[in-house]
């Protein structure tokens, strides 16, 4: 029933607007039929002859009547018309690239630009993604051997992503192509970490179990009536399991940052006040060791793009180990210079100790995960084997870089580079 | 209309080149990625896939040298078409290398897994492919940008390399004086870390290439350095009287 109104309605409207529409002839041709009338005495039934026929002709649809009818729909459709293909794309939160028939980039959001740098319009497409299955995802668009496709994709370097990456033709014979990446890589990380876990942790955590397990075995057997014995076994056990602690509190801390896909941009960090306050926290342990901590700050503000708590996770791992593996060299310098101009402006900032130093063939292997230079002294500080993995993971995803300086018997120094934008 | 149309065609041709780079680059990098996840992981099917793969960059390479002669016979290129086409027939010679090196790494999987050798030695061969990959990749990205003012980043991470590549050296020559047993499956592995090392190489040459074709010089010339395997020499290698 709904239905048959709205159509009567929609007949009945038209109808009223081409009479309304054509008033004004209407009426002038209703006076002269009349004045005529008067003037000329002719019969009645030709007056109502005429001004029906008037009507009639008032009746017919008008070329002017079409022309509105088209705009009323124009209107209605330039809702999405209106809409730029560019604002579209920044709404989307993933990266997404719109290239041309020859593979060029036309048009690439934030997020895109956001997740692989070094993208520019007009640059090719087929240039970045090199990896195979991108190159065969853009040839059988391209050639036209299918209209949509889907693929994986994993970036490996520098950090490890993994990408779901759908490919299509936009609309009809625009000769444009869109690819939207969706972010798997949290999926993927927690695979890996997994498994890195399991090889690598488990041995470290092996070592102390197997030293608690053999004083418990001492304790209940020969070492049962030793009272003496007993203290120190228990004090080495407990040793032991502050071992097993901090390891995994340091393993959890480094699956953290794992975790999250990358840096979200925008924040700030006062590098003067972090650095101010990581060098607080490590009072005692400076008081402690015996270490002074020089500051060399240079003026001005110091901020850079990045997480707080990371970059004061950094150089509290940095300082940390300055004070505790660079003791006998009694003092430690924290300096922070400004790179002002070039393509690697940005703020560098230094830990220097000056203890026994790190042997060349060690240094560029002291990021690893569990590599030690000297085992024994590395466990005599409590160390886990993790500080610098974090560091380095932290930096990387700053966009940051360490270096690493030192000359066995003067200290070595620990530089941060931070890029400024 | 005639003018345009030859232009436009010579373009086509000269980005094909480009093109070709891209994907043999990209095939390149997946095959060494490859390798070394096949060594890590003790993967002989892997590995024997990366053997197979080679055979597309050497067709790559074969196509490349044809299209570049051809376009120098047909179009008479100047400057920077010159350039471009002399750089592509070197670059594509430098990624070819490359793969037959990543091939070599996964040939000799087999011999080194025979025995487990200690994890260590492969997480310091994963961390000397990390280094070489980025450096691949990175050359590649300017090939892409061509924003040559970048390049120096080159230099210091093949200092990292060369770094990377000595320490691993003294590592695996410890373990070979360890025990002679080691002595096998460690000197797979010194080649293969010889290899990634190469890798590296290969890509400073790449870079040096670009700045070439972009700038017309000659990138400044190295200082005198290198890996420092040469000097290298453990106590006690020296004969007992």
């Amino acid at each position: 029933m709904a239905d048959l109104d709205a159509e009567q309605t929609s007949t009945a409207q038209p109808i009223a607007a081409r009479l309304w529409n054509s008033r004004w002839l209407l009426a002038a041709g209703i006076v002269a039929v009349l004045a005529v009338y008067g003037f000329a005495g002719m019969s009645a039934y030709v007056v109502l002859a005429a001004l029906a026929l008037l009507l009639a002709a008032a009746l017919l649809p008008s070329g002017a009547a079409r022309q509105s009818a088209e705009d009323a729909a124009a209107i209605e459709a330039s809702g999405l018309q209106r809409l730029s293909g560019e604002y579209l794309a920044a709404a989307v939160a993933d990266p997404l690239i719109i290239f041309d028939r020859a593979a060029t980039i036309v048009h690439a959001n934030a997020a895109a630009f956001a997740a692989f740098g070094g993208i520019a319009p007009g640059m090719s497409l087929s240039l970045k993604f090199r990896a195979p299955e991108m190159q065969a995802l853009l040839d059988d668009l391209l050639s036209g051997t299918v209209a949509s496709d889907v693929v994986d994709y994993t970036e490996k370097l520098p950090v490890e992503r993994a990408y779901r990456v759908s490919a299509s033709s936009v609309g009809h014979a625009t000769d444009l192509y869109v690819l939207v990446f969706k972010d798997q890589s949290e999926a993927r990380r927690i695979d890996r970490m997994r498994a890195d876990f399991i090889a690598n942790a488990s041995h470290e955590l092996r070592t102390p179990l197997a030293s608690i397990s053999g004083f418990i075995e001492t304790l209940r057997g020969p070492a049962r009536g030793d009272p003496a014995a007993r203290d120190q076994f228990l004090q080495i056990m407990q040793n032991q399991t502050g071992r097993m602690a901090r390891l995994i509190d340091d393993l959890l801390s480094l699956s953290r940052l794992e975790m999250k896909p990358y840096l979200k941009p925008g924040t700030e960090v006062d590098l003067r006040q972090t650095i101010d306050s990581v060098i607080d926290s490590l009072g005692p342990l400076a008081r402690e060791t015996g270490v002074v901590i020089e500051r060399d700050f240079v003026e001005g503000p110091l901020e850079v793009p990045g997480d707080r708590d990371e970059l004061f996770q950094v150089f509290e791992n940095l300082l940390e180990n300055a004070c505790k593996y660079g003791q006998s060299g009694g003092r430690v310098t924290v300096s922070i210079a400004r790179t002002e101009t070039g393509p690697e402006a940005g703020i560098d900032v230094t830990i220097r100790d000056y203890g026994p130093g790190i042997p060349e063939e060690h240094i560029p292997r002291i990021t690893e995960r569990f590599y030690r230079v000297d085992v024994e002294n590395s466990r005599t500080q409590k160390g886990t084997g993790l500080g610098l993995s974090i560091v380095k993971h932290i930096l990387t995803r700053h966009n940051a870089r360490l270096s690493i300086k030192s000359e066995v018997g003067k200290g070595a120094a620990f530089s941060v580079h931070l890029p400024a934008r | 209309m005639q003018s345009v149309h030859i232009v436009s065609a010579y373009d086509e041709e000269l980005k094909y080149l480009s093109k070709r780079i891209a994907a043999m680059g990209g095939h390149a990098e997946r095959m060494v990625e490859q390798a070394i996840t096949a060594l890590v992981n003790a993967d002989p099917g892997l590995a024997q896939k990366v053997i197979h793969d080679d055979i597309v960059l050497d067709e790559g390479q074969r196509e490349i040298d044809d299209k570049a002669i051809v376009i120098i016979a047909k179009r008479q290129p100047m400057a920077t078409d010159l350039r471009e086409i002399v750089g592509a027939i070197r670059i594509s010679a430098d990624i070819e290398r490359v793969g037959d090196l990543g091939k070599n790494v996964a040939k000799r999987v087999a011999a080194v897994t025979d025995g487990r050798q200690p994890t260590s030695l492969f997480r310091g061969l994963e961390a000397l492919a990390n280094l070489a990959l980025t450096q691949l990749k990175e050359v590649l990205d300017v090939y892409a940008s061509r924003s040559v003012e970048k390049i120096g980043f080159v230099r210091d991470r093949d200092d990292q390399i060369d770094a990377m590549y000595t320490s691993l050296f003294r590592e695996l020559l410890t373990y070979m004086m360890e025990d002679p047993r080691n002595i096998t499956p460690c000197t797979h592995l010194l080649f293969c870390a010889k290899n990634i090392e190469r890798i590296g190489d290969h890509a400073t040459n790449i870079a040096e290439t670009i700045y070439y074709i972009v700038t017309g010089d000659q990138m400044p010339a190295e200082r005198p350095k290198g890996d420092k395997t040469d000097k290298v020499v453990l106590p006690g290698t020296v004969p007992a009287k």
